[in-house]
């Protein structure tokens, strides 16, 4: 009887229950639907194919992977100069050329210039030709007159664009570029060339077994230096430039915990007897969290000017208010025992605080130190870039010249190797810490 | 037995103590020693590197916060407007916090239960999930953002994406961690009826695990608004960039950049006041309702 008048009375609660179940089932999808409606017409995603470049997506894409050789002809004074990615630090000197260019000499022998896969660009006396397979010869006298192209018969096809100063040709093999005054092709490569030396160096045309060798005989000196000072790469500045990095995360973090450790014992319910002053303390470190990192950069840059010290401050300054919250939570998570025990031994307060809290809370506020550290490597390259020190910067040098981009893309890898190291670092450390 | 209380081993049990306590107070020492070093060296290092000293600068510290401040003052009566023209890019940079959080969330849930021992769907993948979210974690918002902003133009969207990308690799982290500590009995009894992979995710895993995911999608909320306006002061829209602009006035007009700073820091108390409170009900919310009734 009573099992079935509880069963009456409990089915419209049960289906109140399920109702407000479904509610949620199909509510909170529509929500999140309706936001990112909402998002959509906000971000005007719609004019986002408008604004979107994908040329630039393309260049970048594909000079991350390989690059380009310039092969210039002055038409004028018909010099021809090689140059990697058309950089004066990557010109061949006078008289050398990638073994796909065959140099002319100045008794009237072509320039002959291999594409691959029968393209062939010749830069004669007067004439500049492309012989396309499949398409025929594209003959152009550039001059005074402009550049005078001859094509084969019938019409032009699309990866030609003609007029009569300018000739661009684009193949899958390269690009040829006539105007008045330059002939220039471009060819594509795959890698990342002069990575190691560059063309100035001796050590450019040698195998890895012939550079070994001289290392052994001698030479590694010169070696390490040619690579080290690579006018390209400039792996000494990106070295220096990652060392600043992480010098302004571990300058930060650590100085953070240095300073917030006294201040979190003002803090702490069970040290800090007055509560005005607690208060004020927590006040203190809310602010310092509260006012961005951002923030804090832009402040201390104006004083202190760009660099990673600006950078380690920033951080310092952040960190304080998280480490100091954190930290006297812990503080209040304190054992009490142990603390008496100390006093019974009649210990002053310092000693109280040395031997009967810091043991115990050690290895709590080192494990979130280490746990910081790992991110605020990430914050650093962030606020290098805003302040200008470290990875950051160069990143950003990188990205604003818009055509370094194997560079960027190398920065890039270097930037995630080098948190994934500090984050595979303050674990082995977090975890050496808490076993003892 | 007997020897242990004899009078000689019991000295040389102390000789050996106090010998341990040395060695360990040498190697203590040590450490401090180095760390102080490193410290010392490291602070004399970035100073050096640095455009100003840091000695030169302190005094110079509070200059620029009294100037704005000073300024932001003069022009009191002005500030409710620039409040007013400053709201929109302050909303637009709550929404790509918050559409990156929510995005980021929703792809942490997936890599998450993909990387998690007994949950996932192809256990031989877990590996592969697991190292595409230590990547995406890695890599800093700017990095994706500043390469997106070349391709996509300025405005929100580069923003989002960059900040959705990083948001789920490090929520994906901290979600497996969650997921490990679910029970897999309703899991078990959703195969037994034969429920597919993701019915029993969606019914068995999700309702286990949400508390905590909420939990720790409303700490990243906090984190992304102050990295969506970290990359607004790069170009990609939002109250950082209107920073960056008021800033550049320059010296007499600081007002604006007062007002920015004023809603910005506002805008970060808010919301942590706010969310550390929904993020407590979360955890001890239910042992309160328990209480009441």
């Amino acid at each position: 009887m009573t099992m079935t008048a509880d069963a009456t009375a409990l089915k419209p609660q049960i289906d109140t229950l399920f109702w407000r179940k479904r509610l949620m089932a199909f509510g909170l999808p529509a929500l999140v639907l309706a936001y990112f409606v909402y998002i959509f017409f906000a971000f005007d995603m719609a004019g986002l194919s408008g604004r979107a470049n994908l040329d630039n997506g393309k260049t970048l894409v594909r000079d991350s992977y390989s690059y380009k050789t310039h092969v210039t002809r002055d038409n004028r004074s018909a010099a021809v100069s090689i140059a990697i990615e058309g950089e004066r630090k990557g010109a061949y000197p006078d008289g050398q050329s990638p073994d796909w260019v065959t140099l002319g000499s100045d008794q009237g022998t072509d320039t002959v210039i291999d594409l691959g896969d029968g393209h062939v660009v010749t830069f004669g006396e007067t004439q500049v030709t492309y012989d396309v397979p499949g398409y025929g010869l594209i003959v152009t006298e550039p001059g005074r007159r402009g550049v005078q192209a001859q094509f084969p018969a019938g019409d032009l096809p699309d990866w030609i664009n003609a007029s009569k100063n300018r000739l661009a040709v684009y193949t899958d093999a390269g690009r040829l570029t006539v105007t008045r005054n330059r002939s220039e092709v471009f060819k594509y490569n795959y890698g990342w060339e002069l990575f190691f030396f560059t063309l100035d160096s001796p050590y450019h045309t040698m195998g890895w077994g012939e550079v070994l060798s001289r290392a052994v005989t001698g030479e590694a000196g010169a070696i390490v230096s040619d690579f080290w000072n690579n006018k390209m790469w400039r792996h000494a500045d990106v070295a220096w430039a990652i060392f600043e990095t992480i010098l302004m995360a571990f300058l930060g973090t650590f100085g953070a915990a240095i300073v917030s450790l006294p201040l979190a014992f003002l803090a702490a319910k069970n040290f800090a007897p007055l509560m005005a002053l607690r208060f004020a303390m927590r006040r203190v470190f809310d602010f310092f969290r509260g006012v961005d990192a951002l923030i804090w950069t832009i402040v201390l840059s104006r004083a202190f000017g760009p660099g990673p010290l600006t950078g380690a401050l920033a951080i310092l300054i952040t960190d304080t208010g998280s480490f100091g919250k954190m930290f006297s939570e812990a503080l209040e998570n304190v054992d009490g025992k142990q603390i008496e025990g100390i006093q019974s031994t009649g210990a002053k307060p310092l000693q109280r605080y040395r031997f009967g809290v810091l043991p115990q809370v050690t290895p709590i506020l080192l494990s979130q130190v280490l746990y910081f550290l790992e991110s605020n490597t990430r914050s650093a390259t962030i606020i290098g870039a805003i302040t200008g020190g470290g990875i950051g910067l160069l990143l950003t040098q990188a990205i604003i010249t818009q055509k370094d981009w194997e560079e960027v893309s190398y920065y890039i890898v270097l930037i995630i190797v080098m948190v994934m190291m500090m984050d595979w670092l303050s674990g082995i450390l977090r975890r050496k810490l808490i076993k003892g | 037995m007997a020897d242990l209380t004899a009078d000689a081993p019991i000295a040389d049990i102390r000789t050996h103590y106090l010998e341990m306590t040395r060695r360990r107070r040498t190697y203590s020492a040590i450490t401090l020693a180095v760390f102080v070093a490193l410290m010392v060296a490291g602070f004399r290092t970035a100073d050096d590197r640095n455009a100003g000293g840091f000695f030169d600068g302190l005094h110079r510290l509070f200059d620029f916060p009294a100037e704005v401040l000073g300024e932001a003052g003069q022009k009191l009566a002005e500030m409710p407007a620039h409040f007013v023209k400053f709201l929109p890019s302050l909303i637009e940079t709550i929404n790509i916090a918050g559409a990156s959080t929510l995005l980021g969330a929703m792809a942490a849930i997936v890599l998450s239960l993909l990387s998690t021992r007994g949950l996932a769907r192809w256990p031989r993948l877990i590996p592969l999930f697991r190292r595409i979210m230590d990547i995406t974690r890695a890599i800093p918002e700017i990095v994706i953002a500043l390469v997106l902003i070349f391709i996509l133009g300025g405005g929100p969207v580069p923003a989002m994406i960059a900040i959705s990308l990083h948001t789920a690799g490090a929520l994906g982290k901290l979600f497996s961690e969650v997921n490990e500590n679910a029970s897999l009995k309703p899991v078990e009894g959703l195969q037994s009826v034969g429920a597919s992979w993701s019915q029993r995710m969606i019914l068995g895993v999700l309702p286990q695990v949400m508390p905590n995911f909420l939990s720790y999608a409303l700490l990243r909320f906090e984190v992304n608004i102050r990295a969506s306006a970290i990359l607004g002061f790069v170009g990609a829209g939002g109250i950082g960039y209107e920073l960056k602009n008021a800033m550049s006035w320059g010296k007499g007009q600081y007002d604006e950049a007062a007002a920015i700073f004023i809603l910005l820091f506002a805008t970060i108390v808010i919301v942590d006041q706010l969310s550390s409170e929904v993020r407590h009900r979360l955890t001890h919310g239910a042992k309160l309702k328990e209480a009441t009734q």
